[in-house]
Protein backbone atom coordinates (compact mmCIF):
# COMPACT_ATOMS: atom_id res chain seq x y z
CA UNK A 1 0.00 0.00 0.00
CA UNK A 2 1.51 3.36 -0.54
CA UNK A 3 2.22 6.04 1.68
CA UNK A 4 -0.98 8.24 0.10
CA UNK A 5 -3.72 5.68 0.46
CA UNK A 6 -2.00 4.67 3.80
CA UNK A 7 -2.87 7.82 5.02
CA UNK A 8 -5.96 8.31 3.17
CA UNK A 9 -7.36 5.01 5.01
CA UNK A 10 -6.10 6.52 8.17
CA UNK A 11 -8.23 9.46 8.10
CA UNK A 12 -11.20 7.55 6.87
CA UNK A 13 -10.88 5.30 10.35
CA UNK A 14 -10.42 8.15 12.82
CA UNK A 15 -13.13 10.02 11.43
CA UNK A 16 -15.38 6.96 11.46
CA UNK A 17 -14.57 6.40 14.81
CA UNK A 18 -15.33 10.09 16.10
CA UNK A 19 -18.78 10.05 14.20
CA UNK A 20 -19.49 6.65 15.77
CA UNK A 21 -18.01 7.72 19.34
CA UNK A 22 -21.23 10.04 20.07
CA UNK A 23 -23.57 7.67 19.38
CA UNK A 24 -22.03 4.85 21.15
CA UNK A 25 -21.67 7.65 24.34
CA UNK A 26 -25.92 8.32 23.74
CA UNK A 27 -26.34 4.52 24.13
CA UNK A 28 -23.57 3.64 26.86
CA UNK A 29 -25.69 6.57 29.08
CA UNK A 30 -28.84 4.99 27.94
CA UNK A 31 -27.98 1.51 29.33
CA UNK A 32 -26.52 2.74 32.47
CA UNK A 33 -29.86 4.96 33.10
CA UNK A 34 -31.69 1.93 32.09
CA UNK A 35 -29.91 -0.79 34.53
CA UNK A 36 -29.83 1.77 36.96
CA UNK A 37 -33.35 3.05 37.64
CA UNK A 38 -35.32 0.16 35.89
CA UNK A 39 -34.19 -1.90 39.16
CA UNK A 40 -36.19 0.34 41.80
CA UNK A 41 -38.94 -1.22 39.97
CA UNK A 42 -37.93 -4.61 41.40
CA UNK A 43 -39.00 -3.31 45.04
CA UNK A 44 -42.05 -0.48 43.89
CA UNK A 45 -44.76 -0.63 41.79
CA UNK A 46 -44.27 1.55 38.48
CA UNK A 47 -48.01 2.28 39.32
CA UNK A 48 -46.70 3.62 43.09
CA UNK A 49 -43.92 5.44 41.25
CA UNK A 50 -45.34 7.61 38.70
CA UNK A 51 -48.15 8.61 40.45
CA UNK A 52 -47.56 8.06 44.06
CA UNK A 53 -48.36 11.87 45.83
CA UNK A 54 -45.48 11.22 48.33
CA UNK A 55 -41.35 11.35 47.35
CA UNK A 56 -40.40 10.37 51.26
CA UNK A 57 -37.76 8.33 50.24
CA UNK A 58 -35.55 8.59 53.82
CA UNK A 59 -38.87 7.74 55.53
CA UNK A 60 -39.67 4.21 56.74
CA UNK A 61 -40.69 2.64 54.43
CA UNK A 62 -39.60 5.22 51.96
CA UNK A 63 -41.81 6.07 49.97
CA UNK A 64 -41.39 7.15 45.74
CA UNK A 65 -44.19 9.11 44.50
CA UNK A 66 -42.86 11.32 41.51
CA UNK A 67 -46.12 12.71 40.79
CA UNK A 68 -45.40 16.32 42.83
CA UNK A 69 -41.88 16.36 41.02
CA UNK A 70 -43.68 15.91 37.75
CA UNK A 71 -46.45 18.28 38.39
CA UNK A 72 -43.46 20.91 40.01
CA UNK A 73 -41.44 20.62 36.74
CA UNK A 74 -45.06 20.92 34.89
CA UNK A 75 -45.51 24.09 36.17
CA UNK A 76 -42.63 25.54 36.23
CA UNK A 77 -41.62 24.63 32.17
CA UNK A 78 -45.81 26.13 31.59
CA UNK A 79 -45.30 29.15 33.30
CA UNK A 80 -41.61 29.93 31.46
CA UNK A 81 -43.29 28.80 28.05
CA UNK A 82 -45.92 31.09 28.53
CA UNK A 83 -43.65 33.97 29.31
CA UNK A 84 -40.67 33.51 26.59
CA UNK A 85 -42.77 31.69 23.40
CA UNK A 86 -44.56 35.04 22.74
CA UNK A 87 -41.66 36.86 23.97
CA UNK A 88 -39.32 35.01 21.64
CA UNK A 89 -41.23 35.10 18.69
CA UNK A 90 -42.07 38.48 18.92
CA UNK A 91 -38.78 39.48 18.79
CA UNK A 92 -37.33 37.18 16.58
CA UNK A 93 -39.69 39.20 14.00
CA UNK A 94 -38.55 41.76 14.93
CA UNK A 95 -35.03 41.02 14.75
CA UNK A 96 -35.89 39.48 10.89
CA UNK A 97 -38.02 41.56 9.54
CA UNK A 98 -38.30 44.95 11.24
CA UNK A 99 -35.12 45.86 12.79
CA UNK A 100 -33.05 48.28 10.75
CA UNK A 101 -29.40 46.65 10.26
CA UNK A 102 -28.08 48.48 13.22
CA UNK A 103 -30.40 47.54 15.91
CA UNK A 104 -30.51 43.74 14.15
CA UNK A 105 -26.59 43.60 15.01
CA UNK A 106 -26.65 44.88 18.25
CA UNK A 107 -29.98 43.04 19.46
CA UNK A 108 -28.08 39.79 18.12
CA UNK A 109 -25.26 40.25 20.25
CA UNK A 110 -27.80 40.88 23.06
CA UNK A 111 -29.61 37.94 22.41
CA UNK A 112 -26.14 35.84 22.34
CA UNK A 113 -24.65 37.60 25.08
CA UNK A 114 -28.06 36.20 27.38
CA UNK A 115 -27.37 32.70 26.41
CA UNK A 116 -23.86 32.91 27.43
CA UNK A 117 -24.50 33.75 31.53
CA UNK A 118 -24.39 30.74 33.45
CA UNK A 119 -27.51 29.66 34.67
CA UNK A 120 -26.44 29.89 38.26
CA UNK A 121 -25.60 33.42 37.66
CA UNK A 122 -28.98 33.98 36.56
CA UNK A 123 -30.46 31.95 39.66
CA UNK A 124 -28.34 34.00 41.62
CA UNK A 125 -29.64 37.45 40.53
CA UNK A 126 -32.94 36.03 40.81
CA UNK A 127 -32.41 34.85 44.35
CA UNK A 128 -31.58 38.44 45.51
CA UNK A 129 -34.05 40.68 43.21
CA UNK A 130 -36.71 38.41 41.56
CA UNK A 131 -37.62 36.50 44.99
CA UNK A 132 -37.92 39.34 47.25
CA UNK A 133 -39.82 41.47 44.39
CA UNK A 134 -42.30 38.23 43.68
CA UNK A 135 -42.76 38.32 48.30
CA UNK A 136 -43.32 41.62 48.41
CA UNK A 137 -45.65 42.64 45.42
CA UNK A 138 -47.30 40.08 45.00
CA UNK A 139 -47.96 39.48 48.68
CA UNK A 140 -46.90 35.95 49.69
CA UNK A 141 -45.23 34.16 52.04
CA UNK A 142 -42.26 32.99 50.22
CA UNK A 143 -41.20 34.43 47.21
CA UNK A 144 -39.57 31.43 45.98
CA UNK A 145 -42.05 29.87 43.90
CA UNK A 146 -42.43 27.79 40.78
CA UNK A 147 -43.89 31.66 39.30
CA UNK A 148 -40.47 33.14 40.18
CA UNK A 149 -38.85 29.77 38.71
CA UNK A 150 -40.68 30.45 35.57
CA UNK A 151 -40.01 34.03 34.96
CA UNK A 152 -35.61 33.02 35.23
CA UNK A 153 -36.25 30.31 33.04
CA UNK A 154 -38.11 32.05 30.48
CA UNK A 155 -35.21 34.30 30.23
CA UNK A 156 -33.00 31.22 29.66
CA UNK A 157 -35.57 29.78 27.30
CA UNK A 158 -35.33 33.04 25.45
CA UNK A 159 -32.23 33.14 23.34
CA UNK A 160 -32.94 29.60 22.05
CA UNK A 161 -36.24 30.73 20.93
CA UNK A 162 -35.54 34.20 19.27
CA UNK A 163 -32.18 32.93 17.57
CA UNK A 164 -33.82 29.73 15.97
CA UNK A 165 -36.58 31.43 15.43
CA UNK A 166 -34.77 34.52 13.90
CA UNK A 167 -32.68 32.12 11.72
CA UNK A 168 -36.21 30.17 10.53
CA UNK A 169 -37.56 33.42 9.21
CA UNK A 170 -34.51 34.85 7.72
CA UNK A 171 -34.49 31.69 5.93
CA UNK A 172 -38.05 32.39 4.33
CA UNK A 173 -37.27 33.49 0.56
CA UNK A 174 -36.91 37.54 0.06
CA UNK A 175 -39.37 36.33 -3.03
CA UNK A 176 -42.65 35.41 -0.76
CA UNK A 177 -42.27 39.25 1.12
CA UNK A 178 -42.30 40.43 -2.66
CA UNK A 179 -45.19 38.68 -3.76
CA UNK A 180 -47.16 39.30 -0.56
CA UNK A 181 -46.34 43.20 -0.62
CA UNK A 182 -46.69 43.10 -4.33
CA UNK A 183 -50.28 42.01 -3.83
CA UNK A 184 -50.94 44.87 -1.77
CA UNK A 185 -50.26 43.32 1.70
CA UNK A 186 -49.00 46.00 4.47
CA UNK A 187 -45.78 44.78 5.76
CA UNK A 188 -47.43 42.98 9.19
CA UNK A 189 -49.83 41.27 7.03
CA UNK A 190 -46.93 40.18 4.79
CA UNK A 191 -45.37 38.87 8.17
CA UNK A 192 -48.06 36.85 9.82
CA UNK A 193 -50.28 35.27 6.49
CA UNK A 194 -46.84 34.84 4.47
CA UNK A 195 -43.52 34.62 6.26
CA UNK A 196 -44.44 33.25 9.37
CA UNK A 197 -47.13 30.50 7.85
CA UNK A 198 -43.45 29.73 6.01
CA UNK A 199 -41.68 29.43 8.50
CA UNK A 200 -44.10 27.36 11.12
CA UNK A 201 -41.98 24.58 11.27
CA UNK A 202 -38.54 26.14 12.44
CA UNK A 203 -40.09 28.22 14.95
CA UNK A 204 -42.17 25.75 16.55
CA UNK A 205 -38.47 23.89 16.39
CA UNK A 206 -37.24 26.63 18.48
CA UNK A 207 -40.31 26.63 20.69
CA UNK A 208 -39.65 22.72 21.64
CA UNK A 209 -35.88 23.34 21.92
CA UNK A 210 -36.32 26.23 24.25
CA UNK A 211 -38.90 24.16 26.32
CA UNK A 212 -36.46 21.41 26.15
CA UNK A 213 -33.78 23.62 27.72
CA UNK A 214 -36.17 24.43 30.61
CA UNK A 215 -37.27 21.21 31.05
CA UNK A 216 -33.27 20.27 32.05
CA UNK A 217 -32.30 23.23 33.52
CA UNK A 218 -31.41 22.79 37.45
CA UNK A 219 -29.41 24.76 38.90
CA UNK A 220 -31.79 28.18 38.57
CA UNK A 221 -34.43 26.12 39.63
CA UNK A 222 -33.34 24.92 42.44
CA UNK A 223 -31.94 28.05 43.69
CA UNK A 224 -35.64 29.95 43.23
CA UNK A 225 -38.47 27.79 43.60
CA UNK A 226 -38.31 26.50 46.72
CA UNK A 227 -37.79 23.05 46.55
CA UNK A 228 -40.97 22.05 48.60
CA UNK A 229 -42.17 18.62 47.73
CA UNK A 230 -45.44 19.03 47.70
CA UNK A 231 -48.74 18.39 45.25
CA UNK A 232 -49.05 22.15 43.30
CA UNK A 233 -52.05 23.49 43.50
CA UNK A 234 -50.92 27.12 42.08
CA UNK A 235 -48.13 28.77 40.44
CA UNK A 236 -47.19 30.93 43.57
CA UNK A 237 -46.07 28.09 46.02
CA UNK A 238 -43.23 26.47 46.28
CA UNK A 239 -42.40 23.39 44.23
CA UNK A 240 -39.51 20.98 43.47
CA UNK A 241 -38.41 19.75 40.12
CA UNK A 242 -37.59 16.36 38.60
CA UNK A 243 -34.22 17.55 37.64
CA UNK A 244 -33.82 19.42 41.37
CA UNK A 245 -34.61 16.48 43.12
CA UNK A 246 -31.55 14.51 41.65
CA UNK A 247 -28.95 17.14 42.12
CA UNK A 248 -30.17 17.88 45.78
CA UNK A 249 -30.26 14.69 46.70
CA UNK A 250 -27.74 12.32 44.83
CA UNK A 251 -24.68 13.61 47.22
CA UNK A 252 -26.92 12.12 49.81
CA UNK A 253 -27.34 8.85 48.76
CA UNK A 254 -26.06 4.99 49.39
CA UNK A 255 -25.00 3.31 45.90
CA UNK A 256 -27.51 1.05 45.32
CA UNK A 257 -29.66 2.06 47.78
CA UNK A 258 -33.66 2.28 46.40
CA UNK A 259 -32.83 5.72 46.90
CA UNK A 260 -30.00 5.87 44.41
CA UNK A 261 -32.30 3.60 41.88
CA UNK A 262 -35.25 6.25 42.29
CA UNK A 263 -33.04 9.14 41.40
CA UNK A 264 -31.77 7.12 38.23
CA UNK A 265 -35.74 6.38 37.77
CA UNK A 266 -36.63 10.35 37.57
CA UNK A 267 -33.47 10.16 35.37
CA UNK A 268 -35.67 7.79 33.21
CA UNK A 269 -38.28 9.71 33.23
CA UNK A 270 -36.60 13.25 32.66
CA UNK A 271 -35.17 11.53 29.48
CA UNK A 272 -38.32 10.97 28.23
CA UNK A 273 -39.78 13.75 28.81
CA UNK A 274 -36.83 15.46 26.52
CA UNK A 275 -37.03 13.09 23.95
CA UNK A 276 -40.72 13.31 23.31
CA UNK A 277 -40.07 17.13 22.99
CA UNK A 278 -37.25 16.55 20.64
CA UNK A 279 -38.92 14.16 19.01
CA UNK A 280 -41.83 17.11 18.39
CA UNK A 281 -39.41 19.13 17.18
CA UNK A 282 -37.75 16.93 14.77
CA UNK A 283 -41.16 16.33 13.23
CA UNK A 284 -42.39 19.69 12.79
CA UNK A 285 -39.01 20.48 10.69
CA UNK A 286 -39.40 18.42 8.38
CA UNK A 287 -42.80 18.03 8.32
CA UNK A 288 -44.05 19.04 4.42
CA UNK A 289 -47.37 20.86 3.87
CA UNK A 290 -50.12 18.38 2.74
CA UNK B 1 -62.40 38.55 -25.12
CA UNK B 2 -63.35 40.11 -28.00
CA UNK B 3 -60.24 38.04 -29.52
CA UNK B 4 -60.93 35.36 -32.19
CA UNK B 5 -59.08 31.92 -31.36
CA UNK B 6 -57.51 31.68 -34.59
CA UNK B 7 -55.24 34.62 -33.78
CA UNK B 8 -54.45 33.02 -30.58
CA UNK B 9 -51.07 30.51 -30.54
CA UNK B 10 -50.63 31.12 -34.46
CA UNK B 11 -47.16 32.07 -35.01
CA UNK B 12 -47.01 35.81 -35.67
CA UNK B 13 -43.37 37.07 -36.86
CA UNK B 14 -42.27 40.21 -37.19
CA UNK B 15 -44.32 42.00 -39.76
CA UNK B 16 -47.13 39.75 -39.23
CA UNK B 17 -49.65 42.32 -37.75
CA UNK B 18 -52.88 41.63 -36.12
CA UNK B 19 -55.46 43.80 -37.23
CA UNK B 20 -56.71 45.50 -34.39
CA UNK B 21 -52.99 47.52 -34.39
CA UNK B 22 -53.48 47.74 -38.18
CA UNK B 23 -55.88 50.08 -38.16
CA UNK B 24 -54.61 52.16 -35.69
CA UNK B 25 -51.89 52.55 -37.81
CA UNK B 26 -52.96 53.61 -41.10
CA UNK B 27 -54.71 56.16 -38.61
CA UNK B 28 -51.13 57.91 -39.57
CA UNK B 29 -50.15 58.77 -36.22
CA UNK B 30 -46.71 58.32 -34.71
CA UNK B 31 -46.72 55.89 -32.44
CA UNK B 32 -43.56 55.53 -30.99
CA UNK B 33 -41.54 58.17 -29.19
CA UNK B 34 -37.68 58.36 -28.63
CA UNK B 35 -36.58 59.97 -24.94
CA UNK B 36 -34.48 62.71 -27.23
CA UNK B 37 -37.93 63.96 -28.85
CA UNK B 38 -40.31 66.33 -26.93
CA UNK B 39 -42.22 64.38 -24.42
CA UNK B 40 -45.28 65.77 -26.16
CA UNK B 41 -45.10 63.46 -28.85
CA UNK B 42 -45.28 60.18 -26.51
CA UNK B 43 -48.99 62.12 -25.72
CA UNK B 44 -50.26 61.21 -28.62
CA UNK B 45 -50.24 57.64 -27.91
CA UNK B 46 -53.58 56.65 -27.12
CA UNK B 47 -54.67 57.16 -23.84
CA UNK B 48 -51.29 56.96 -21.93
CA UNK B 49 -52.08 54.99 -18.56
CA UNK B 50 -48.70 54.94 -17.02
CA UNK B 51 -46.40 58.12 -18.32
CA UNK B 52 -43.01 58.02 -17.09
CA UNK B 53 -41.20 61.38 -16.87
CA UNK B 54 -37.77 62.24 -16.64
CA UNK B 55 -36.95 58.91 -14.82
CA UNK B 56 -33.44 58.87 -13.34
CA UNK B 57 -33.15 55.49 -11.07
CA UNK B 58 -29.89 54.98 -8.45
CA UNK B 59 -28.77 52.25 -6.63
CA UNK B 60 -26.70 53.32 -4.42
CA UNK B 61 -24.04 55.44 -6.62
CA UNK B 62 -24.58 53.30 -9.75
CA UNK B 63 -27.48 55.08 -12.17
CA UNK B 64 -29.55 52.42 -13.54
CA UNK B 65 -32.19 54.45 -15.20
CA UNK B 66 -30.98 57.56 -16.84
CA UNK B 67 -33.95 60.62 -18.35
CA UNK B 68 -36.39 58.13 -19.44
CA UNK B 69 -39.47 59.54 -20.54
CA UNK B 70 -42.54 57.57 -21.92
CA UNK B 71 -46.11 56.95 -22.01
CA UNK B 72 -47.69 53.59 -21.73
CA UNK B 73 -50.95 53.30 -23.20
CA UNK B 74 -53.82 51.64 -21.65
CA UNK B 75 -55.24 48.05 -22.04
CA UNK B 76 -52.57 47.14 -24.75
CA UNK B 77 -49.37 45.00 -24.12
CA UNK B 78 -46.63 46.97 -23.81
CA UNK B 79 -42.81 45.12 -24.46
CA UNK B 80 -39.59 45.96 -22.09
CA UNK B 81 -36.94 44.52 -24.21
CA UNK B 82 -32.52 45.37 -24.09
CA UNK B 83 -29.78 42.99 -22.96
CA UNK B 84 -29.25 42.03 -19.47
CA UNK B 85 -28.57 44.77 -16.61
CA UNK B 86 -30.40 47.45 -19.71
CA UNK B 87 -32.79 48.65 -16.47
CA UNK B 88 -35.44 46.84 -18.10
CA UNK B 89 -36.73 45.46 -15.07
CA UNK B 90 -36.19 48.36 -12.80
CA UNK B 91 -37.92 50.60 -14.91
CA UNK B 92 -41.03 47.91 -14.38
CA UNK B 93 -41.22 47.66 -10.99
CA UNK B 94 -40.99 51.50 -10.33
CA UNK B 95 -44.36 51.30 -11.58
CA UNK B 96 -45.59 49.52 -8.45
CA UNK B 97 -43.09 50.99 -5.96
CA UNK B 98 -41.10 48.12 -5.35
CA UNK B 99 -38.29 49.52 -5.72
CA UNK B 100 -39.14 50.70 -1.96
CA UNK B 101 -38.02 47.73 -0.52
CA UNK B 102 -33.96 48.37 -1.93
CA UNK B 103 -32.76 49.76 0.91
CA UNK B 104 -30.22 52.47 -1.01
CA UNK B 105 -32.49 53.37 -3.82
CA UNK B 106 -33.00 56.57 -5.47
CA UNK B 107 -35.49 57.66 -7.46
CA UNK B 108 -35.74 61.03 -9.77
CA UNK B 109 -38.59 62.02 -11.97
CA UNK B 110 -41.89 61.15 -11.86
CA UNK B 111 -44.02 58.04 -12.85
CA UNK B 112 -48.03 59.00 -13.47
CA UNK B 113 -50.73 56.85 -13.30
CA UNK B 114 -53.51 58.03 -14.18
CA UNK B 115 -53.31 61.68 -13.99
CA UNK B 116 -51.26 60.86 -10.25
CA UNK B 117 -47.53 60.77 -9.50
CA UNK B 118 -47.11 57.75 -7.41
CA UNK B 119 -44.10 58.83 -5.84
CA UNK B 120 -45.97 61.90 -4.43
CA UNK B 121 -45.43 61.96 -0.71
CA UNK B 122 -49.12 60.96 0.20
CA UNK B 123 -49.10 58.17 -2.32
CA UNK B 124 -50.87 54.75 -0.46
CA UNK B 125 -48.47 52.79 -1.83
CA UNK B 126 -50.78 49.78 -0.50
CA UNK B 127 -53.57 51.21 -2.49
CA UNK B 128 -51.24 51.32 -5.69
CA UNK B 129 -49.95 47.90 -5.40
CA UNK B 130 -53.86 46.35 -5.73
CA UNK B 131 -54.25 48.11 -8.61
CA UNK B 132 -50.80 47.37 -10.06
CA UNK B 133 -50.52 43.91 -9.86
CA UNK B 134 -47.14 42.22 -10.43
CA UNK B 135 -46.41 39.03 -11.37
CA UNK B 136 -42.26 37.84 -11.19
CA UNK B 137 -40.16 36.12 -13.20
CA UNK B 138 -39.61 32.78 -10.92
CA UNK B 139 -42.97 31.86 -9.79
CA UNK B 140 -43.51 32.72 -5.67
CA UNK B 141 -46.76 30.81 -5.11
CA UNK B 142 -47.14 31.10 -0.79
CA UNK B 143 -46.28 27.50 0.84
CA UNK B 144 -50.05 27.20 1.33
CA UNK B 145 -53.26 25.58 -0.96
CA UNK B 146 -54.07 26.66 -4.33
CA UNK B 147 -57.17 28.54 -3.06
CA UNK B 148 -55.44 30.08 -0.40
CA UNK B 149 -53.03 31.62 -2.58
CA UNK B 150 -55.81 33.11 -4.69
CA UNK B 151 -57.68 34.26 -1.84
CA UNK B 152 -55.03 35.85 -0.02
CA UNK B 153 -54.93 39.36 -1.71
CA UNK B 154 -58.86 39.44 -0.74
CA UNK B 155 -58.35 37.93 2.59
CA UNK B 156 -55.96 41.26 3.14
CA UNK B 157 -58.56 43.81 2.69
CA UNK B 158 -61.17 41.62 4.96
CA UNK B 159 -63.00 39.77 2.42
CA UNK B 160 -64.12 36.58 4.81
CA UNK B 161 -67.12 35.62 3.28
CA UNK B 162 -66.83 32.41 1.64
CA UNK B 163 -69.34 32.90 -1.59
CA UNK B 164 -67.83 35.77 -2.53
CA UNK B 165 -64.18 34.20 -1.98
CA UNK B 166 -65.31 31.22 -4.05
CA UNK B 167 -66.96 33.25 -6.81
CA UNK B 168 -63.34 35.68 -7.02
CA UNK B 169 -61.20 32.69 -6.98
CA UNK B 170 -62.67 30.72 -9.72
CA UNK B 171 -63.12 33.53 -11.73
CA UNK B 172 -59.56 34.22 -11.44
CA UNK B 173 -58.26 30.70 -11.79
CA UNK B 174 -60.50 30.63 -15.06
CA UNK B 175 -58.87 33.73 -16.51
CA UNK B 176 -55.36 32.78 -15.87
CA UNK B 177 -56.97 28.91 -17.28
CA UNK B 178 -56.12 27.37 -15.00
CA UNK B 179 -59.42 26.37 -13.23
CA UNK B 180 -59.95 23.30 -15.48
CA UNK B 181 -56.95 22.03 -14.30
CA UNK B 182 -56.98 22.50 -10.22
CA UNK B 183 -60.75 22.68 -9.61
CA UNK B 184 -60.99 19.20 -8.22
CA UNK B 185 -57.73 19.69 -6.04
CA UNK B 186 -57.78 23.43 -4.56
CA UNK B 187 -56.99 21.93 -1.81
CA UNK B 188 -53.84 20.72 -2.84
CA UNK B 189 -50.40 23.05 -1.79
CA UNK B 190 -49.72 25.04 -4.40
CA UNK B 191 -46.59 24.21 -4.74
CA UNK B 192 -47.07 20.71 -6.07
CA UNK B 193 -48.04 22.36 -9.34
CA UNK B 194 -45.41 22.18 -12.44
CA UNK B 195 -43.32 25.00 -12.89
CA UNK B 196 -46.18 26.75 -15.57
CA UNK B 197 -48.96 26.05 -13.46
CA UNK B 198 -47.37 27.91 -11.00
CA UNK B 199 -46.83 30.78 -12.83
CA UNK B 200 -50.27 30.91 -14.74
CA UNK B 201 -52.06 30.29 -10.13
CA UNK B 202 -49.36 33.63 -9.39
CA UNK B 203 -50.87 35.65 -12.54
CA UNK B 204 -54.62 34.23 -11.22
CA UNK B 205 -53.45 35.37 -7.47
CA UNK B 206 -52.69 39.01 -9.55
CA UNK B 207 -56.19 39.26 -11.12
CA UNK B 208 -58.19 38.23 -8.16
CA UNK B 209 -57.59 41.74 -6.65
CA UNK B 210 -58.66 43.05 -9.43
CA UNK B 211 -56.01 44.99 -10.85
CA UNK B 212 -56.48 47.88 -14.20
CA UNK B 213 -52.32 47.26 -14.89
CA UNK B 214 -50.35 43.93 -14.69
CA UNK B 215 -46.61 43.61 -14.53
CA UNK B 216 -45.02 40.86 -15.36
CA UNK B 217 -41.18 40.25 -15.19
CA UNK B 218 -39.90 38.10 -17.79
CA UNK B 219 -42.81 35.61 -16.70
CA UNK B 220 -42.03 32.65 -18.90
CA UNK B 221 -38.11 32.62 -18.21
CA UNK B 222 -38.32 29.66 -16.37
CA UNK B 223 -40.44 27.83 -18.16
CA UNK B 224 -40.42 25.23 -21.14
CA UNK B 225 -41.56 25.92 -24.43
CA UNK B 226 -45.17 24.61 -23.63
CA UNK B 227 -45.74 26.43 -20.71
CA UNK B 228 -44.46 29.58 -22.13
CA UNK B 229 -46.78 29.02 -24.95
CA UNK B 230 -50.16 29.01 -22.85
CA UNK B 231 -48.82 32.18 -20.76
CA UNK B 232 -48.31 34.13 -23.83
CA UNK B 233 -51.96 32.90 -24.94
CA UNK B 234 -53.18 33.95 -21.82
CA UNK B 235 -51.00 37.38 -21.88
CA UNK B 236 -52.92 38.19 -25.18
CA UNK B 237 -56.36 37.83 -23.84
CA UNK B 238 -55.18 39.41 -20.98
CA UNK B 239 -54.83 42.85 -22.62
CA UNK B 240 -58.15 43.12 -23.77
CA UNK B 241 -59.00 44.07 -20.07
CA UNK B 242 -55.74 44.91 -18.39
CA UNK B 243 -53.28 47.18 -18.94
CA UNK B 244 -49.76 44.49 -19.25
CA UNK B 245 -46.65 45.71 -19.27
CA UNK B 246 -43.93 42.53 -19.73
CA UNK B 247 -40.22 42.39 -19.60
CA UNK B 248 -39.00 39.71 -21.96
CA UNK B 249 -35.42 39.15 -23.13
CA UNK B 250 -36.97 36.95 -25.43
CA UNK B 251 -37.92 38.78 -28.51
CA UNK B 252 -39.84 36.64 -30.76
CA UNK B 253 -42.20 36.68 -27.27
CA UNK B 254 -42.05 40.47 -27.49
CA UNK B 255 -43.49 40.46 -30.92
CA UNK B 256 -46.03 37.69 -30.57
CA UNK B 257 -47.97 39.45 -27.08
CA UNK B 258 -46.99 42.79 -27.12
CA UNK B 259 -48.38 45.97 -29.17
CA UNK B 260 -45.82 48.41 -27.74
CA UNK B 261 -42.40 47.86 -27.32
CA UNK B 262 -40.17 49.97 -25.70
CA UNK B 263 -35.75 49.10 -26.21
CA UNK B 264 -33.71 49.93 -23.47
CA UNK B 265 -30.12 50.22 -23.64
CA UNK B 266 -27.64 51.25 -20.43
CA UNK B 267 -30.08 52.73 -18.56
CA UNK B 268 -31.21 54.76 -21.43
CA UNK B 269 -34.65 54.56 -23.39
CA UNK B 270 -33.63 54.73 -27.19
CA UNK B 271 -37.08 53.99 -28.72
CA UNK B 272 -40.05 53.40 -27.65
CA UNK B 273 -42.99 52.47 -30.55
CA UNK B 274 -45.48 49.82 -31.98
CA UNK B 275 -44.50 46.77 -31.87
CA UNK B 276 -44.82 46.07 -35.86
CA UNK B 277 -42.59 49.58 -36.40
CA UNK B 278 -39.74 48.75 -33.77
CA UNK B 279 -39.19 45.26 -35.30
CA UNK B 280 -39.59 46.16 -39.08
CA UNK B 281 -38.15 49.33 -39.14
CA UNK B 282 -36.21 50.77 -36.34
CA UNK B 283 -35.35 54.40 -36.33
CA UNK B 284 -32.45 53.93 -34.30
CA UNK B 285 -29.02 51.69 -35.32
CA UNK B 286 -28.60 50.42 -31.61
CA UNK B 287 -32.21 49.04 -31.82
CA UNK B 288 -31.43 47.21 -34.98
CA UNK B 289 -28.31 45.97 -34.29
CA UNK B 290 -30.11 44.51 -30.70
CA UNK B 291 -32.33 42.64 -32.77
CA UNK B 292 -30.29 41.54 -35.48
CA UNK B 293 -28.25 39.98 -32.80
CA UNK B 294 -24.94 41.97 -33.25
CA UNK B 295 -25.35 42.55 -29.31
CA UNK B 296 -27.05 41.28 -26.18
Amino acid sequence: MSLKNFKEALIEKIIFLSGIASIILVILIFIFLAKEGLSLFKSVHLGDFLLGRRWHPISEPPQFGVLPLILGSLFVTLGAAVISVPMGIASAIYIAEVAPPRMKEILKSGIELLAAIPSVVLGFIGMTTLVPFVKHHLNLPTGLTAFSGSVMLAFMAMPTIVSIAEDALTAVPQKYKEAALALGATRWQAIHRVILRAASSGIVAAVMLGIGRVVGETMAVMMITGNAVRMPTSLFQPVRTLTATIAAEMGETVRGSAHYHALFAIGIVLFVITFVINLIADWAVHRKLK
Amino acid sequence: MNLNDQTIGNDILPGDIRPHINTELQNGKPLFVSHRKPLEESLENPIPQIMVKELNFYYGRQKALSKVSLGIPAKKATALIGPSGCGKSTLLRTFSRMNDLIANARIEGTVTIDGRNIYDRDTDVVELRRRVGMVFQKSTPFPKSIYDNVAYGLRIVGIRDKKTLDQIVEKSLRQAVLWEEVKDNLGKSALALSGGQQQRLCIARALAVGPEILLMDEPCSALDPNATARIEELIFELKDDYTVVIVTHNMQQAVRVSDFTAFLYLGELIEFGSTQKIFTVPKDRRTEAYLTGKFG
